[in-house]
C-alpha cells in the first residue's frame, strides 16, 4: 500500500505510540483488503463501547492504548454503552456493571472520543455530507450514512475505528470506492409497506437475500417508497438497520429515493444478473416475532429515536398512563432537544422513560429481569433472542404503544 | 548432517521472529469463548485442538471463526504470558489481523498449511517459514 509522507511519519511515531499502533493496524487492514492507499476521514464513530460486549479484556486493552497518550485528530464519538449514566440506579442496572462501563467510557474519552453514546450521531449535529469519507462502526449508522446521506464508510470494528480516529485515516477499499458501491442484486418489492415495523421486516428479508452475494451485498430496491413527512427518515433508518443486522449490509440503493439511485437512476442496476422478488412481509414478521406471554417491557428507539419519533409517540399516548414500562432509547442530545420542544414533558406525564447512553441490544437484560420485550424494531427483534434469550413481540409503533397502555400484549 | 529443511513464504501481518513447535488445526479456530485467555488452553468439544495449549507454540490454522471480540482474546493471552509464539494461517480476517497487532504476535497468512506437519519444528522470520523436518 502506498503511504504518504505524513502517514509514514505517524508509523514512525510522530503522533505518539498510540497513533503508531493505530497506523500499524490500518496498514495491515489495508494489505488484507488490497487497498491502494489511505483516505482521510471527516469523522469516526467508535463501536465496542458496551462492557457487556467487550468484557474485561477489551477494557484492559482500551486502558493500555489510552495510556500511550495519543488522541483523536478528527471528530470521534461513541456508540451506546451498556447503561444510562443518569438513570441506571432507578432502572435497575447493577452497580458493579455500571462501574466497569464508566471505566470503558473514561478510557475512550482519554483517547479523544466524545461520549455521545449513540447509534444516531446524525440526530446530534453529525450529519455526513454526500461523498464524504468516514470511519463509522455501528452497523445501522454505517448503513444510514452510506445509503441515505451518500457518504462513504466501511463497516468498521472497535479497534479499527479507534485507529482511524487517532490517525484521521482508513484504508481505501469497498464502500470507499465507486466499484464497491455498485449494486449486487435487484430486489423488486411487490407488497405494501405500511409501517416502520413493515420497513424493518422488509429490510430483514432483503438482508437475508443479499447475504450470500460475494464481497457483501448491495441491494438496489424498486417498487416501494417511504412515506412523506416526519416518519420518512425513521422508515429509511429501520429499513437499513434491519438489513445491516440480517445481512451485514453497509449500503442500499432505493430507487428514486437514495442519492446515488437518484443520480444514476435504474441504470445503476440495469445489468444485474441477480434478481429477487419480495412478494410479502409475513415471513419477516413471523421470524422476528418469537415471544410468548405478556411483554414485561416495551422498547422503542432501536436505532435511537429522533425528535420527530418522540413527538409522534407523545401524540399516540395523548397523556394516558402506561401500565407496562415503556422505554424509549435516545441520544442524550435528543433528550435535551425533547425537553425544549415539550415532548419530553408529555412523555413523562404518560410514564414513558427516555433512556440515554445505552440501547436495548447492549443493555444487560438478564440482570434487569427482562424476559419478553415488545418492540417496533426489526433490528432489536433480530438480536434479542440470540444475545439475551429474550422473547419478542414485533409490531407497529402504534401497536407497541397500545401494548404499553393496555398492560399486556394481546391480539 | 543438518536436518532437511524447506522454506515457505506468506504475507506478513505482524512482523517478528519466532521458533517453536507447530500446533496445527485443519479446521477454523474460535477465539472468543473457546481459547482460555489466562491459560491458553483451547476448549471446544469435538475440535482437534480441544484440550491443547497454544502457549509458546506456533499456531497453524486455516482461519478464525466467530465473535469480533476475538481480537481482545489474543491481547489477553499476551498479558497472561500464554500467547502463541507465532500464528500461521491460510487466510486471516480483520479480527485475527487486529488481534495479532495489538498482542504483538508474529503472524503470517497465505501459508500452505499442508506443508506444515503438526509437531514440526518451525522457525518464522518475517514472511519466511523454515520447516525443520529432522
Amino acid at each position: 500500500m502506498k503511504l504518504s509522507r505524513e502517514e509514514n511519519a505517524i508509523l514512525e511515531g510522530r503522533l505518539g505510540a498510540g497513533a503508531r499502533k493505530a497506523m500499524e493496524i490500518l496498514t495491515a487492514l489495508g494489505a488484507l483488503s488490497g487497498s491502494p492507499d489511505m483516505v482521510e476521514v471527516r469523522s469516526v464513530q467508535v463501536s465496542g463501547v458496551s462492557y457487556a460486549n467487550i468484557g474485561e479484556h477489551g477494557l484492559a486493552f482500551l486502558e493500555a492504548w489510552a495510556a500511550q497518550g495519543s488522541r483523536a485528530v478528527v471528530p470521534a464519538f461513541m456508540n451506546p454503552g451498556g447503561a444510562d449514566r443518569r438513570l441506571w440506579r432507578s432502572l435497575g442496572y447493577p452497580a458493579a456493571f455500571v462501574r466497569k462501563q464508566n471505566q470503558v467510557i473514561a478510557a475512550l474519552e482519554k483517547l479523544g472520543v466524545q461520549p455521545t453514546l449513540t447509534c444516531t450521531p446524525y440526530h446530534c449535529g453529525q450529519t455526513p455530507a454526500f461523498g464524504q469519507h468516514l470511519a463509522w462502526a455501528e452497523s445501522s449508522a454505517v448503513c444510514f450514512a452510506n445509503s441515505v446521506a451518500g457518504a462513504r464508510t466501511n463497516r468498521e470494528g472497535g479497534p479499527s475505528a479507534i485507529a482511524a480516529a487517532l490517525t484521521g485515516r482508513t484504508p481505501r477499499h469497498t464502500l470507499h470506492t465507486d466499484e464497491g458501491r455498485r449494486p449486487t442484486r435487484l430486489v423488486e418489492v411487490g407488497c405494501r409497506v405500511k409501517s416502520v415495523a413493515d420497513a424493518g421486516a422488509l429490510g430483514y428479508l432483503i438482508g437475508k437475500l443479499v447475504s450470500e452475494d460475494p464481497k457483501g451485498g448491495v441491494p438496489y430496491i424498486v417498487g416501494v417508497e417511504p412515506p412523506d413527512g416526519p416518519m420518512r427518515l425513521t422508515w429509511l433508518k429501520a429499513l437499513g438497520a434491519a438489513m445491516a443486522a440480517s445481512g451485514s449490509v453497509g449500503l442500499y440503493h432505493l430507487d428514486r429515493v437514495t442519492p446515488e439511485a437518484v443520480a444514476c437512476g435504474r441504470a445503476l442496476a440495469s445489468r444485474l444478473a441477480k434478481r429477487s422478488v419480495v412478494a410479502g412481509l409475513q415471513d419477516g414478521h413471523r421470524a422476528l416475532g418469537t415471544g410468548r406471554g405478556a411483554a414485561d417491557l416495551v422498547a422503542i428507539g432501536c436505532p435511537h429515536a429522533s425528535p420527530d419519533d418522540l413527538r409522534h409517540i407523545a401524540g399516540l399516548l395523548k397523556g394516558r398512563r402506561v401500565k407496562t414500562p415503556l422505554w424509549i432509547f435516545v441520544a442524550s442530545d435528543v433528550r435535551r432537544q425533547a425537553k425544549k420542544d415539550g415532548s419530553a414533558a408529555k412523555l413523562a406525564k404518560s410514564g414513558a422513560i427516555l433512556v440515554s447512553d445505552t440501547c436495548i441490544v447492549v443493555s444487560p437484560l438478564k440482570e434487569l429481569g427482562v424476559k419478553t420485550v415488545a418492540t417496533d424494531s426489526a433490528k432489536a427483534a433480530f438480536y434479542l433472542p440470540s444475545h439475551h434469550g429474550v422473547g419478542v413481540h414485533f409490531g407497529a409503533t402504534e401497536d407497541c404503544v397500545e401494548t404499553a397502555l393496555r398492560g399486556k400484549h394481546g391480539a | 548432517m543438518a536436518p532437511d529443511t524447506k522454506t515457505l513464504r506468506g504475507r506478513v501481518l505482524f512482523p517478528g521472529e519466532a521458533r517453536g513447535t507447530a500446533l496445527r488445526s485443519q479446521v477454523p479456530l474460535g477465539l472468543f469463548g473457546h481459547l482460555d485467555p489466562k491459560t491458553g488452553v483451547y476448549r471446544e468439544a469435538g475440535h482437534p485442538l480441544d484440550g491443547q495449549c497454544v502457549k509458546d507454540r506456533i499456531l497453524v490454522f486455516p482461519r478464525a471463526k466467530g465473535s469480533t471480540v476475538g481480537s481482545y482474546i489474543l491481547y489477553a493471552l499476551r498479558k497472561s504470558g500464554a500467547a502463541p509464539a507465532a500464528m500461521l494461517l491460510s487466510e486471516a480476517d480483520t479480527i485475527v489481523a487486529v488481534g495479532a497487532i495489538i498482542a504483538e504476535i508474529p503472524t503470517v497468512d497465505g501459508v500452505d498449511l499442508a506443508s506444515v506437519p503438526d509437531g514440526a519444528r518451525l522457525r518464522v522470520q518475517g514472511g519466511e517459514i523454515r520447516v525443520e523436518e529432522g
